[in-house]
């Protein structure tokens, strides 16, 4: 029986090493993290800070070399695929390049049935199912009866980003793991995919996980921000605690490293 | 008055599709950078800015061809030069482009040393080995970069450090106008600020005389150049210099722009941003009228039928739309206060 006040996810002490005898590397070291229900958190840190592995690990990409993860109070098992498969109807993932996100020899039309299918709605009827899809598309400004029949490739990148949404939207996940989402995007295109991610996050009120280098972006979405170095948490707290108040030496040379409009832009300290 | 490094007159460029049709992707563009300056050019994807720092260099291949226009750099017109003549006397020694991926233009089989040599050797064919070698070590220590960087191969150095590889490569014949698109978006905030630093030295110990910097973060534009143009669907829909362009620009869809950035400091957390909604006009059959009309929310009904031509206003500011300054200005502040 799940304990109500745990929270939805926990990780206690999560590893991971690579390489092994001197080349060994510590690229996530002792992290412990806790998601409650419905808040956005983000995860900041320079390249080779470990951000993306951390991620991989909550989503069971790569198995974690130590430590424990929960996942509603209970220890999480993904052993075999099948309780893989399960794991991941609770928790979903956007990564950064949307280009490579989709498989280029199935239609959008397939790419959104099989989220359906997914979520066990593979048996209602074929106008239900598109009634469904349409929706979904319309939800990230995207037009169903232009997709149908269409390749991802056709499509252009902030498009692939949204109908990545649409996904998410249809899956209904508990967790959101987005992965440096609009760093390959145009800076108009950034703020329509965000907005229509917290939109998202308000509607099924899922938790979503930001991982991203772009300090901007972490200070307008999070309710928490995580600071990363070399696979450490070495500041967290509430966006304006840490990002307008930063303590450590490496988050404020992060907060400095960011182009500013209201404020002089120090070269000097490279 | 300061020199003139680059002018362009009325450049149109455009694509020939495989159906033969024509998409101006570079539409009357005019512009002018004086010595020791920098501009900047601003827009979403697909406006046209990189085929427009494509156009400058004068290099055309298919499927880019010219029009029509003039480019004059320093003096010299360039718009009638055939291609060899424009790789052999132009670019490296008059103009320099830095493509966003520019880290990819190393041999992954040769030291870095080598391929400074391939491109001075290109101009020079004379220069002696260590003649490049004391050249490329001055170079690289004015830029900040450690000269052992000459001897390694592309492998053992890290993104960012290519990147800034390559960048101080490009300059190294001392190139009058550098064109860098998008020179930083691929690099995490420390390198890109390190790439900045190393553009703003090259302007200081004037390495290089003029600069045009792409990108379509204007946090950074703002930061990096001294005047800024918006482009949108090939054509400027806004001049002005970077503090006039950021806090009160006068084109919708530059206000638009402007509605859009995220940086980390107080009061960003109240506002909404807000996106321009709906997508580019398709350049195969550009409307008619205004080219933003479809997605401008203060459009009226003459915009999608009246040509609109660049009003200069003085101060080298311009603008595309048939409103006055002061109308426009006025509609800025009635959204503000809703």
């Amino acid at each position: 029986m799940p304990n109500q006040t745990e929270p939805l996810f926990k990780a206690v002490g999560l590893s991971k090493e690579f390489g092994f005898g001197r080349q060994k590397t510590l690229a996530v070291n002792q992290v412990d993290l806790a998601l409650e229900e419905g808040e956005v958190i983000t995860i900041v840190g320079e390249s080779g800070s470990g951000k993306t592995t951390l991620a991989k690990m909550i989503l069971g990409l790569i198995s974690p070399t130590g430590g424990e993860v929960f996942f509603r109070g209970e220890p999480r098992d993904i052993s075999t695929y099948r309780k893989k498969l399960a794991y991941w109807k609770n928790i979903q993932a956007i990564f950064q390049d949307p280009y490579s996100s989709f498989n280029i020899f199935t239609k959008i039309d397939t790419v959104l049935l099989d989220c359906i299918r997914m979520r066990g709605n593979g048996n209602l009827p074929r106008e239900k199912k598109r009634e469904m899809m349409a929706e979904a598309c319309s939800f990230v400004n995207l037009k169903f009866e232009e997709l149908t029949n269409k390749y991802p490739f056709e499509l252009s990148g902030g498009q692939m980003q949204r109908l990545m949404i649409a996904r998410i939207f249809l899956l209904d996940p508990k967790i959101l793991i987005a992965d440096e989402i609009t760093s390959m995007i145009d800076a108009c295109s950034r703020a329509t995919i965000l907005d229509m991610l917290m939109e998202l996050r308000d509607k099924i009120g899922m938790t979503v996980v930001f991982i991203t280098h772009d300090v901007g972006l972490a200070y307008y979405v999070s309710d928490k921000v995580y600071i990363m170095e070399h696979g450490k948490f070495v500041e967290s707290g509430t966006p304006d605690e840490v990002i307008l108040n930063p303590k450590g030496d490496y988050t404020k040379r992060l907060i400095s490293d960011v182009p500013k409009i209201y404020e002089e832009w120090d070269l000097s300290t490279v | 008055m300061a020199k003139v490094m680059l002018e362009v007159n009325e450049l149109t460029t455009k694509y020939i599709t495989r159906f033969k049709e024509n998409v101006y992707a570079v539409d009357h563009v005019s512009l002018k950078v004086e010595e020791g300056k920098s501009l900047g050019i601003a827009g979403e994807s697909g406006c046209g800015k990189s085929t427009l720092a494509l156009s400058l260099m004068g290099y055309y291949f298919p499927p880019l061809h010219y029009t029509s226009g003039e480019i004059i750099i320093d003096g010299q017109n360039i718009t009638g030069l055939t291609p060899d003549n424009i790789r052999k006397s132009i670019l490296g020694t008059e103009i320099a482009y830095i493509p966003q991926a520019a880290m990819n233009a190393l041999n992954p089989t040769q030291k870095v040393i080598h391929f400074i040599e391939d491109v001075v050797h290109a101009h020079f064919p004379d220069a002696t080995k260590k003649e490049i070698y004391d050249l490329a070590r001055t170079r690289f220590e004015t830029l900040g970069l450690n000269a052992s960087v000459l001897e390694k191969y592309p492998v053992e150095l890290s993104g960012g450090m290519k990147q800034r590889t390559v960048i101080a490569t490009s300059v190294i014949l001392g190139p009058k106008v550098l064109i860098a698109d998008e020179p930083s978006s691929a690099l995490d905030v420390t390198s890109q600020k390190k790439v900045i630093k190393m553009l703003r030295d090259m302007m200081e110990t004037e390495i290089i005389k003029s600069m045009i910097f792409i990108t379509h973060e204007l946090p950074l534009l703002y930061n990096v150049t001294d005047d800024i143009m918006v482009m949108y669907a090939g054509q400027i829909v806004e001049k002005a210099s970077a503090e006039k362009a950021v806090f009160d620009p006068l084109h919708p869809y530059a206000n638009g722009l402007m509605g859009a950035i995220i940086v980390p400091e107080e009061g960003l957390r109240d506002v909404k941003l807000t996106a321009i909604p709906g997508v580019p006009p398709n350049l195969k059959n550009p409307p008619e009228g205004c080219r933003f009309a479809e997605r401008c929310k203060y459009a009226v009904p003459q915009c999608k039928v009246i040509k609109v031509s660049l009003n200069e206003i003085g101060n080298g500011r311009a603008y595309r739309c048939i409103f006055s300054e002061d109308e426009l200005r006025e509609f800025y502040k009635d959204a503000k206060s809703n």
